[in-house]
């Protein structure tokens, strides 16, 4: 296979209700640092209903080019119109890399892609760069966060993987950015749509994505009860803070799997991460190792969490967090 | 109705440990399992063979003993076990996994494919939907409930960051299944006994209709470059103070770094 005709770094842009996702904002403030080591252009491809006006944003963070696919059979995400799609702009482009989220988006149209223009697909990278040969050097945890292994793709084009929110960081956004914009049309085979939308169903969150939070005050077994977890959320309101917990309690049902944070949660990145009895098992870790700030409460001494914190309180997560919060009450309202 | 299973024989992930001396895996002692997601497939196949008396074939492609899960199967209630196990399949990525279970799946008859969403070993969430690329048939993931009207249609409940999409499809279709949507049964006793009398089929290399090159590490398009465990983030400082004073520590520490 010729490698040499494959040129760039593609993101798939992720929207949704013709909104662009975090996580498209996030894939190109990466690749911007891969094409900037490669001297390479940033592509986005923009497939979706009436999006082409969403372009613009995709420049201003970080995009050379985008490729807009709008066709109707576009509007809602189902598997086989955007493989069709992707697949269209593979044969068309040849993308060195295609940079995709790890979302329920990308985690059912990445695979399916690979297996349709048989090429390799690393799943839920936490780490990309750039090898001394130009290939992509794609890192990712493995056996439950206790391994690291980092993938290459040789002889196979494009290089794709999937990259977990939360992860990469976008750039800031610069309106004075220009980019061109490419229209794509693409023939779609209507006879392989096999599978129907019939109702799209929001469940009500009413609260920020725990990802995106500044601070996040997080509970665990030691909290031991849901009135106790009412105390972490009145230090969480003082704070401004969201709260979010390990999987101890989503399991008791404390708390929604929306806000589990960990390996098979969310992976979280808040300037501040406040730990409260939780112990730190390994899978719990690789979602928030990467905080800014962080501070452990929990009575044992010898807890795991006390090797990523920042800070460590040994003692009763009971008594020290609504001290805590009514104390910064106090200092806030001063 | 012809339902097959995928599953996986994975380690028990949360039991692995590394050792601290050497930063390596201490795999030793650490239960091997049927993949959680997996075994929600299952229990979903077992549902629907109680009501619509569909038969049930399990198929796991790994070393010999993945046995253990076949057998397992047997045990709840499966119809048919079949184990892909070669020398030539050793090493394969994804695309390489799902080129030998798709050509074993080609010379089966079926109506739905079952797997899991994603195996605790990997989580990659890949070998489902390639699969189902491969035989050229619909694919759903995070499949959270499935209704069958008994004849062709299938109406599935899928999992999004938001909520739930509602998708109709009509079979052959491959879906994958999240462990929280099925409540795994017991084995029974008498289900325990049987399972050892029963036949699990082996298949090797001759059984499927794949070209060697498309298996194994050959056929694999992604290489393990390394492999490491993470060096442990230094511990920062740690106190043990009586509540009061730790606060003051605490609020000491954030006026510091101007987290408030």
């Amino acid at each position: 296979m010729d490698n040499s005709a494959y040129k760039e770094i593609y993101v798939f842009a992720e929207q949704r209700g013709g909104k662009i996702q975090g996580i498209a904002l996030e894939l190109l403030g990466k690749a911007r640092d891969l094409a900037t080591v490669t001297a390479q252009q940033v592509v986005a491809i923009l497939a979706g209903y009436q999006v082409t006006d969403q372009a613009n944003e995709l420049i201003a963070f970080g995009a050379d080019k985008v490729i807009v696919v709008d066709d109707a059979v576009l509007a809602d995400y189902l598997t086989e119109p955007y493989t069709q799609a992707l697949a269209g702009v593979i044969k068309q482009y040849k993308p060195s890399v295609i940079l995709i989220g790890a979302t329920t988006i990308g985690r059912d149209l990445g695979p399916r892609l690979s297996a349709r223009v048989t090429t390799g697909l690393t799943a839920d990278c936490t780490r990309l760069e750039i090898g001394e040969e130009g290939e992509l050097l794609m890192t990712r945890p493995a056996f439950g966060g206790n391994l690291m292994a980092t993938i290459v793709s040789k002889e196979h084009r494009p290089q794709m993987t999937t990259v977990r929110p939360g992860v990469m960081q976008k750039a800031d956004r610069d309106d004075s950015r220009k980019g061109e914009v490419e229209i794509l049309k693409v023939d779609f085979d209507t006879s392989k749509f096999r599978v129907k939308l019939i109702e799209q169903v929001k469940a009500d969150k009413g609260l920020l994505d725990i990802a995106d939070a500044k601070i996040l005050v997080s509970g665990g077994r030691g909290v031991n009860s849901a009135e106790n977890f009412e105390k972490l959320k009145q230090l969480a309101h003082v704070l401004g803070a969201e709260v979010s917990a390990s999987r101890a309690m989503v399991d008791a049902g404390v708390i929604s799997h929306e806000r589990q944070v960990g390996q098979t949660g969310k992976t979280v990145r808040p300037d501040l991460y406040i730990a409260c009895g939780i112990s730190g098992a390994i899978q719990h870790l690789a979602g928030m190792e990467e905080s800014g700030y962080i501070i452990a409460v929990n009575k044992d001494k010898y807890a795991p969490i006390f090797q990523v914190a920042d800070l460590g309180i040994v003692g009763d997560v009971n008594k020290i967090i609504p001290l805590l919060a009514d104390r910064l009450q106090k200092e806030i309202s001063a | 109705m012809k339902i097959i299973v995928c599953a996986k024989q994975v380690p028990d992930t949360t039991e692995i440990k590394i050792n601290p001396q050497t930063g390596t895996l201490i795999r030793d002692g650490v239960p091997s399992i049927m993949n959680p997601d997996d075994k929600g497939g299952l229990e979903l196949a077992l549902r629907l063979k109680e009501q619509f008396d569909a038969h049930v074939t399990i198929i796991t492609m790994g070393p010999p003993q993945a046995d253990a899960i076949l057998r397992e199967a047997l045990a709840l209630g499966v119809d048919r076990a079949i184990l892909l196990t070669d020398r030539k399949f050793a090493g394969a990525d994804t695309l390489a996994t799902s080129n030998a279970l798709a050509g074993a799946l080609r010379n089966l008859e079926f109506d739905l494919i079952i797997a899991g969403r994603q195996a605790i070993d990997g989580d990659t969430a890949q070998v489902g939907p390639q699969i189902a690329e491969l035989l050229d048939i619909p694919q759903v993931t995070y499949l959270e409930d499935l209704k069958y009207d008994g004849d062709k249609t299938l109406t599935i409940r899928r999992q999004t960051e938001e909520g739930y999409q509602v998708l109709e499809t009509e079979i052959p279709c491959m879906v994958t299944v999240l462990a929280s949507a099925y409540q795994a049964r017991y084995m029974p006793v008498k289900g325990i006994v049987q399972a050892y009398d029963r036949e699990v089929e082996t298949w090797s290399f001759e059984n499927i209709s794949v070209d060697e090159s498309k298996l194994g590490l050959k056929g694999s398009p992604t290489r393990v470059h390394k492999a490491f465990t993470k060096g442990v983030k230094g511990a920062g400082e740690q106190f043990e103070v009586d509540a009061d004073e730790a606060v003051g520590i605490i609020i000491s520490r954030l006026k510091q770094k101007f987290l408030i």
